[in-house]
């Protein structure tokens, strides 16, 4: 729980500075029969954040990276919107493309347990080649369908719920539940620290790392299910645009080293709210969008220097009290074989 | 063991792709080497951005119909959004000798040296669509393209007239394309500049949504939060409009009647929502310049001078004229 005190207190501080700016952000009223309010506004555009950078979690658990989500949900979208323009039925629909999305993680787990190629390359390759797929899927247009089945999912509402946020509230719960309360975290956790060493001590780990990318890719094609129908529309240039590094920054927020062996979930979440409370902020707020960029910039590389250990000891040098245990120097031991 | 299977099946199914990618590409290469030299009818080589929306779509096909009406033998290639592709499909045509080329720039910078080329073969050359910022315009004989200032007057234009009789502020928000691109910057200046005359045109927030659908409905939301009066929505394109549309039908407001939308472009799905009255007015952003294209590359191939700059022939469209051309509209 210390772990999550800085980005906590970070969300907290990005929320108050909204109330300043708008002063009725943080009410929450019933329209159109549903919830209706900023603090809603965030969890439901934050919903296929929350998800990518969850199955990213997991990812960057076993030492590995994942550039390829962001072209997975386009083509997650694209597929699913595809088979309901062509009058196919929507459980149909979302079955063949969380199918496929299954399939392409699969793939780049493949390429990298089975075939021994570094992560960040083999993901790179489905991340280039996946945008060029969504738009052959599209046929290069916006597919534009009107279901109301579908745009349930990331549009729509369950007893004044927004369904993506009920969604996500189940994937999280299974995962911790399979993580946490099963050996699996355990055995992903001992996988990144060293994937050799776990073979050798017994654990599948070709196993772990496919099975790990094909989560991934899940999670992603669902949040390409939710931005799609959030919309109405598949567009296969710009759904998931950059969306794989909003995931790492989210995962690396929120407390997960990128040298893999450990990871949060809950951090992850927490991180993920960041980043789209700071989307709102900026809308809120007004800042001119030339400045955009730059104003991002800064907050994150602020949020990054607080959560580092190393610099609050440097500026908030406190005396006396115990000094926080230093994380041990991870070190990885290779094993030759 | 198992290394060496999972790389030869990597290494089969490559190569497998890519004998796919080999006849994909001949057969779509296949049409630009067709048509040969054909007699005294006029040889156009032309080479478009890409497919990436249905403006562009139409854009392309508008080319394609109007060349075969003019008689005039097109060779047509596609540059997949790459500034390479698109310098190596000119340099091609000059190869080719072709009688003029036509092209859709990528980006705006880094033509001189491709079009000083073509200048020294003697082949004129014409832009569609969009501009290039070189310096030296004697490198290509005309620019034909949307004037998107204007399409931002005309934005103006409409709203000042609709508000004519109301001495009341009037609370605008804008939706803007893409920062820094040529149509968000000059969409927004043109529109700045009509309304500006006029105390009462308050622009109470403006931000960029990226042309997309998806950003336009999470800008609106924020909008509609920290706005609490919400008179009049700008957006710089068709698809911004119709997520912003989403987000205000959300927030229990009608759109078109709370809150009164103009964008740009005239997309059928923009038309409709128009003919439905959720939008209030759209600046057509005219794809269909084919045969303005044509006539140019006739007087260019002809000798004949032609004006620097020739603006596409455009309109624009209220709820009745929206039912009107939707039937017939073609994209």
């Amino acid at each position: 729980m210390r772990r999550l005190l800085w980005p906590i207190l970070i969300l907290a501080a990005l929320l108050l500075v909204n109330v300043i700016f708008t002063p009725g952000f943080f009410s929450i009223q019933l329209r159109e029969g549903h919830l209706y309010g900023s603090l809603i506004d965030i969890l439901r555009f934050g919903a296929p954040l929350i998800l990518v950078s969850l199955g990213m979690t997991l990812v960057i658990a076993t030492g590995g990276i994942d550039l390829s989500v962001g072209s997975v949900v386009a083509i997650g979208a694209a597929l699913a919107c595809l088979q309901i323009s062509q009058d196919q039925g929507v459980l149909v629909a979302v079955a063949l493309s969380l199918g496929l999305c299954l399939l392409l993680g699969a793939w780049n787990g493949f390429l990298i347990a089975a075939v021994g190629i570094q992560p960040i390359i083999a993901t790179l390759i489905l991340m280039v080649t996946g945008r060029g797929l969504a738009q052959l899927i599209t046929d290069g247009q916006i597919i534009t369908v009107n279901e109301p089945a579908y745009k349930l999912i990331g549009g729509g509402y369950l007893l004044t719920v927004p369904f993506g946020i009920l969604i996500v509230l189940v994937v999280l719960a299974v995962t911790a539940f399979l993580t946490r309360r099963l050996a699996l975290g355990v055995l992903i956790e001992s996988v990144g620290g060293n994937a050799e060493a776990s073979r050798l001590a017994g654990i599948r780990a070709r196993g772990i790392i496919v099975m790990v990318y094909a989560f991934a890719a899940l999670c992603a094609g669902v949040a390409g299910l939710m931005i799609s129908s959030n919309v109405s529309s598949a567009d296969g240039n710009n759904a998931g645009l950059w969306i794989e590094l909003d995931a790492i920054l989210a995962v690396v927020i929120g407390g997960t080293s990128l040298a893999g062996g450990r990871f949060s979930l809950g951090g992850t979440v927490i991180g993920a709210l960041i980043i789209q409370t700071l989307t709102t902020t900026i809308y809120s707020v007004g800042v001119p969008p030339e400045t955009t960029l730059l104003f991002k910039a800064l907050v994150v590389t602020a949020v990054c220097l607080i959560q580092s250990q190393a610099f609050r000891d440097k500026v908030f040098r406190r005396r006396g009290g115990t000094a926080p245990p230093q994380p041990v120097n991870e070190e990885k031991v290779r094993v030759s074989t | 063991m198992l290394k060496r299977i999972s790389t030869l099946v990597v290494a089969g199914l490559t190569a497998a792709a890519l004998a796919a990618c080999g006849t994909g590409g001949s057969g779509g290469s296949g049409g630009t080497e067709g048509g040969g030299s054909g007699g005294d009818s006029i040889v156009m080589g032309f080479s478009q951005v890409g497919a990436e929306s249905g403006w562009r779509t139409a854009n392309t096909k508008s080319v394609q119909e109007a060349a075969k009406q003019a008689g005039i033998t097109l060779r047509f290639s596609d540059a997949q959004q790459k500034q390479e592709n698109q310098i190596k499909a000119i340099r091609s045509y000059i190869q080719q000798k072709v009688d003029v080329i036509a092209f859709s720039p990528v980006v705006e910078s880094g033509w001189d040296t491709v079009l000083k080329e073509a200048k020294d073969a003697n082949i004129p050359v014409i832009l569609t669509d969009r501009a290039v910022d070189s310096a030296d315009t004697s490198l290509y004989k005309s620019f034909l393209g949307s004037d998107f200032v204007e399409e931002g007057k005309k934005a103006g234009q409409w709203l000042v007239e609709e508000y004519k009789d109301s001495s009341e502020t009037v609370n605008i928000v804008e939706l803007q394309g893409t920062t820094g691109s040529a149509p968000a910057n000059d969409r927004k200046a043109g529109f700045a500049e009509v309304i500006g005359a006029d105390q009462k045109f308050k622009i109470v927030a403006s931000q960029t949504g990226d042309f997309t659908r998806a950003k336009g409905k999470e800008v609106m939301d924020a909008f509609l939060k920290a706005q609490p009066d919400i008179d009049v929505l700008y957006a710089h394109n068709d698809d911004m409009g119709l997520g912003a549309i989403e987000a205000i039908e959300g927030a229990g407001k009608v759109p078109g009647k709370d809150i009164k939308i103009i964008t740009v472009d005239a997309v059928k799905d923009g038309m409709q929502a128009l003919a439905d009255g959720k939008i209030n007015y759209i600046v057509e952003c005219s794809p269909l310049l084919g045969p303005q294209l044509m006539d140019l590359a006739k007087k260019v191939v002809a000798g004949e001078s032609v004006p620097a700059r020739v603006v596409t022939e455009e309109t624009t469209f209220t709820q009745e004229q929206a039912k009107e051309a939707l039937p017939s509209r073609q994209y």
